[in-house]
């Protein structure tokens, strides 16, 4: 708990302890833990001297937070309008069918998180599957096996 | 680096800047936007950095990694100047030659060159390709020129002499007068008047004199990535266009709410300011005018309903991103309920050039009712994925054809689909429609943003139906009952017709529940929403009708409605397929055709991708 207080209130102070800045801090606290722990969200509400129920609000009203501990590797299919056309979703199904998950969910032995995107404005490379920030262009279910053995097993960098 | 304190101070800089520079010394422009930085365009800059220390050019021959090209079908992008020799699907690997042959010898290395589709011939230079020749990019055409981390190369080119003239030589009401003469128009969508929305700004009393001026610059629209080459490519075209309309507007406080898919944009964003206020053009006292202005960056959290202004400005104010009513405007009563203007990023970033060549000059490029400009992102189906900057007015078929060189794979065009997920699907027979913001919604579309996804035979339009309104789903804050349970239910009706339980009554069900979306709801969001869905009832009936009443997906997307089967004439008896099937669906002999076994095929298609004798059949 003292360990999260210290980084938290750090990046508050970044903001200048702006509400206005609220989504920006969340977004950096999660970059540090991968998800927004409880005690981070009760900091960032005293600090703010916001009600925590309105902290709450925006960390499950926004897509791109999550409460819940992520898995090593991130997976993120992008299912935006142009790989929606190009087989976006067979290239879905086919991951959930591989690591054996939906879409916001994290693997039992925490190796995998998958989630979609609604576009990552890299049309000319769709479908793409994003593995850890890296980009796998002109994806196919075919591919998708062979590029997620890759990861299986891969420490995190 | 001493503040700039006038504009004297401004030009003498520019000067200095021109004369260390010498236009005919051999010049590398590598694209180092995100599409081409995902083909791993990086890696190509640093194989011509290391080549040149190698040659000893690194003092002679200028590199420089720029913003968005624009072509992104054919990346990595380079391009040698003075000559602008171009060339496409660069790998690091031909760096040595690309210096040894061409930046000294002028050679030009043909392999690399692009190959006209139409005309099947080898183009040499950049303004030869068809892709670029045929648009008109006078808010693009620098982001091939210039490093966007280096605010040097933005004044080399003219930057911020319209905010010097904006500030010195008019009035706020002389600009505001000048960008409604020039008859810009808000490019996030709905298309506004700018200089009224500013005019109205300007003039809404405000309780402390606070004003705000904001960039929208969370781009929602799936498929649609102008805003983001801008940012990312420009960052001071809009930077400066901001400086100006707040100027105008009498606001001293500004923000960019900025899409958080959108790492690098955020980043050059942010050197940008830096940059900015280093030189004075931003912050206190601005070119010694006695004008004050800075600028705030807040990035999004991922909801597509945050580019409305209203929800915007909550997500701003630090709470959940949900609109509110609008019978009293956002330039009256906006973020903090003070008097706030928004614009999107390509909006701003026509304000300089508008100040620097006059409305009258402006107002000539485009429509009646809609003026310069548009930037599209030009995706999906399509030979030349990229994006493409063109006048008001041009038709989808110069668009789709010329510029966008048709469809890949011989296959057959369906429709070009336009304004976002809330936008329409325009058919093969209104091709001939000049692209404005009228003619746009007169067919049932808009032009929103700039997204155009072009589709082709394989694309089933109540698929496309179900996508949108799945997206939309998602995307409603729920806060009014027509938009959450309205397009809950329009889902539920689209998912049924996709799996087969269609009825015959849902095609009006679902106008029905389209025209009530579009009366009743409470944002831009809900009232769009059916669009999708009524655009393509309106054009491809028969596809709706061939999905309720037989059972079939003429496209052969829908996966329910879908079989799989292997052509005994042309099956080899390879058994690629056999091995793939994870379901051990497949069954034969060696060099015998062989047979799916339907009740236990997933359809998920690894055996049709892996067939090389387009054997696996999908009807």
């Amino acid at each position: 708990m003292t360990n999260h207080v210290e980084k938290v209130t750090q990046i508050i102070n970044r903001y200048g302890a702006n509400k206005d800045s609220l989504i920006s801090m969340l977004q950096d606290i999660q970059a540090v833990y991968r998800y927004l722990p409880e005690d981070a969200l009760r900091i960032v509400a005293n600090e703010l001297r916001l009600p925590l129920i309105q902290v709450y609000a925006v960390a499950t009203f926004f897509k791109a937070f999550t409460l819940q501990p992520r898995g090593k590797h991130l997976v993120t299919v992008c299912l935006g309008t142009a790989c929606h056309v190009r087989g976006a979703r067979a290239v879905l199904d086919e991951v959930k069918r591989h690591i054996g998950i939906e879409p916001g969910v994290t693997t039992g032995d925490m190796q995998f998180t998958l989630e979609t995107v609604n576009c990552l404005g890299a049309c000319a490379l769709g479908p793409i599957v994003v593995i850890d920030g890296k980009y796998h262009g002109q994806m196919s279910p075919r591919r998708v096996k062979t590029t997620l053995k890759v990861y299986r097993n891969k420490p995190t960098k | 680096m001493k503040k700039l304190t006038s504009v004297a101070d401004l030009e003498r800089l520019r000067r200095r800047i021109l004369s260390q520079r010498d236009p005919e010394k051999p010049r590398i422009s590598v694209c180092g936007g995100t599409g081409c930085r995902a083909y791993n365009s990086q890696e190509v800059t640093r194989a011509l950095k290391k080549e040149l220390r190698k040659q000893g050019l690194s003092k002679t021959v200028a590199l420089k990694q720029t913003g968005c090209h624009g072509f992104c079908e054919r990346g990595p992008l380079i391009v040698l100047y003075p000559q602008r020799i171009f060339y496409q699907r660069v790998s690091p690997d031909d760096a040595p030659e690309i210096i040894s042959k061409s930046v000294l010898k002028g050679e030009i290395i043909d392999r690399l060159l692009y190959v006209d589709q139409m005309e099947q011939k080898k183009v040499r230079f950049e303004n030869e390709v068809p892709f670029y020749n045929r648009q008109q990019r006078i808010i693009l055409g620098n982001n091939g020129i210039i490093d966007p981390t280096d605010i040097k190369d933005y004044l080399a080119v003219g930057g911020y002499s319209a905010l010097a003239k904006a500030l010195f030589q008019m009035t706020p009401e002389e600009i505001i007068a000048e960008i409604k003469k020039s008859g810009l128009r808000g490019r996030g969508g709905a298309g506004f008047a700018t200089g009224l929305k500013w005019e109205s700004c300007r003039n809404a009393p405000s309780p402390d004199g606070i004003r705000y001026v904001i960039c929208n610059a969370d781009e929602g629209d799936p498929g649609a990535y102008m805003d983001r080459s801008l940012v990312e490519g420009n960052p001071h075209s809009v930077i400066e266009g901001m400086i100006i309309g707040a100027y105008a507007i009498g606001a001293h406080h500004g923000y960019v709410y900025i899409r958080l898919e959108y790492p690098l944009a955020l980043e050059n964003l942010n050197i940008a300011l830096e940059q900015a206020r280093k030189y004075g053009l931003l912050g206190k006292d601005i070119l010694g005018s006695g004008f004050d202005f800075d600028i705030k960056v807040s990035r999004g959290g991922g909801a597509f309903i945050c580019g409305e202004s209203t929800a915007l400005m909550a997500s701003l104010e630090g709470k959940v991103g949900e609109p509110r009513a609008k019978h009293i405007h956002t330039s009256v009563s906006g973020l903090n309920g003070r008097p706030s203007n928004l614009n999107n990023v390509e909006t701003w970033a026509n304000v300089p050039l508008i100040i620097n060549r006059g409305a009258e000059w402006y107002s000539k490029i485009g429509t009646e009712g809609s003026k310069g400009t548009k930037i599209f992102s030009l995706v999906g189906k399509i030979n030349n994925v990229g994006l493409i900057e063109v006048p008001m007015g041009i038709t989808l078929r110069k668009i789709v054809y010329e510029i966008g060189g048709g469809i890949p794979n011989g296959k057959k065009f369906k429709a070009v689909q336009t304004g976002g997920p809330s936008g329409g699907c325009i058919p093969e027979h209104l091709l001939d429609l000049p692209v404005d913001f009228e003619r746009l919604t007169d067919v049932g579309s808009m032009m929103g943003s700039g997204g155009m996804i072009v589709m082709d035979e394989d694309t089933c339009m109540v698929d496309i139906a179900r996508y949108f309104i799945k997206f939309l789903t998602e995307e409603s804050c729920g806060k009014c009952v027509p938009c959450r349970e309205g397009l809950d239910r329009m889902l539920d009706i689209l998912t049924d017709i996709t799996e087969g339980r269609g009825k015959e009554t849902d095609i009006e069900l679902l106008e029905e529940l389209g025209n009530l979306l579009k009366e009743a709801s409470f944002c831009a969001l809900g009232t769009t929403a059916s669009n999708p869905v009524l655009s393509t009832i309106r054009y491809f009936q028969d596809e709706y009708e061939a999905h309720i009443k037989e059972r079939r997906c003429p496209a052969g997307v829908c996966k329910a409605l879908t079989t799989f089967t292997i052509d005994a004439e042309s099956c080899t008896g390879c058994g690629v397929c056999l091995r793939e099937c994870p379901q051990g669906a497949i069954s034969g002999e060696k060099k015998k055709p062989h047979v799916i076994d339907k009740s236990r095929c997933i359809k998920c298609g690894l055996c049709r991708d892996s067939c090389k004798f387009d054997a696996v059949i999908v009807s």
